[in-house]
């Protein structure tokens, strides 16, 4: 099972950040979009080659209206 | 009559400067609060803000209008925060994800050790400080109106410190002026007043009292009229500054004549003749 922003998803292990982003229809070009998995940031240039592990978890931020 | 002109000039020249980067107005908002994202966008106008701080969550898919999109049409620099952070590791982490999203090294660096009051965790937020500044990032520090804590971060190499007036959005102004100075006189970099604003005399305060810019969230997104307060924030800034750089009258406990007993008529009642009896 993956983590995707706190939810258990149907990906599966072996599957890259760029289909995690699918997931949320968040396309890979997204402006202002950052990832993270299992607490480490994963650099955009990344998203297409980085492979997620069973039970990661992964975390797609981007701007909120904040202090 | 007064001459208006020199004011204007003044004001004309007085840009401030934070890591190189020039701004015209000592201004900074925050972006949390507002209810709708016009709301911000003529708030923005209306407080001639040139930077803006955002926060990094959770991506929402389904989110109405784009944060970034308004911020990018307004034109302002943005100044990721790292809102919600605990810890330094998190902090640190937060910062590079904001680098990574909004493509800046730019930083409001918030370490958080207290849920009820807001209060920056001193220890931690140093930590974090000095780890940023190595990896590169210009840090702005959120921090408690403490002088040596204000000094610790500036030497480590923040591009300002951001000392709270009182907590963050309780409006209850600047509970310490006296601390508030001492920072001004402590450190070189910019100083920035950050929380507590509660109205447009808090910020003409802080400027009186030599800070270099106001940032300002609560006092505006929350105010009855956000375009409304915004305008009236950046006025007293403008006016703080101005009363900054023109010199206030020291306080005295008693009266201070302000016209000249010198000349002033003799209007005793009866003739010479009768005083001299």
């Amino acid at each position: 099972m993956i983590r995707l922003n706190g939810k258990d998803c149907e990906l599966q292990a072996g599957a890259s950040v760029t289909a995690a982003l699918a997931r949320l229809q968040v396309p890979a070009d997204a402006r202002g979009v950052a990832v993270a998995v299992d607490g480490e940031v994963v650099p955009r240039a990344h998203w297409d080659t980085f492979l997620l592990a069973e039970d990661a978890r992964v975390e797609v931020l981007s701007a909120m209206q904040g202090g | 009559m007064m001459d208006h002109g020199l004011a204007n000039d003044a004001r004309e020249a007085d840009t401030l400067t934070i890591a190189g980067r020039t701004l015209r107005s000592r201004l900074l908002l925050g972006t949390g609060g507002f209810t709708s994202l016009e709301l911000l966008s003529a708030a923005i106008a209306a407080s001639g803000t040139e930077m803006v701080t955002v926060a990094l969550r959770r991506i929402d898919p389904g989110a109405r209008g784009s944060l970034a999109d308004t911020l990018s049409d307004a034109g302002v620099m943005l100044l990721p925060n790292t809102a919600g952070c605990h810890t330094a590791r998190d902090a640190v982490i937060t910062a590079k994800l904001a680098r990574e999203a909004f493509a800046t090294d730019w930083v409001k660096l918030e370490v958080i050790g207290d849920e009820d009051t807001l209060l920056p965790d001193a220890p931690e937020l140093l930590r974090a400080a000095e780890e940023l500044i190595d990896e590169g990032f210009v840090v702005l520090p959120y921090t408690t109106d403490d002088p040596v804590l204000a000094r610790r971060l500036a030497d480590v190499g923040c591009a300002a410190v951001m000392p709270l007036g009182s907590p963050i959005g309780s409006g209850m102004g600047i509970r310490n002026p006296y601390n508030i100075a001492l920072i001004r006189e402590s450190v070189e970099v910019p100083v920035v007043l950050d929380a507590g604003i509660g109205t447009a005399s808090d910020a003409a305060l802080a400027m009186e009292l030599g800070c270099d810019a106001v940032l300002a969230a609560s006092a505006i997104s929350r105010a009855q009229d956000p375009v409304r307060m915004a305008g009236a924030i950046r006025a007293a800034v403008e006016a703080g500054r101005l009363a900054r750089s023109a010199g206030r009258i020291p306080r005295r406990l008693y009266a201070t004549a302000s016209t000249t007993n010198e000349g002033l008529a003799d209007l005793a009642t009866g003739t010479l003749a009768d005083r001299a009896t």
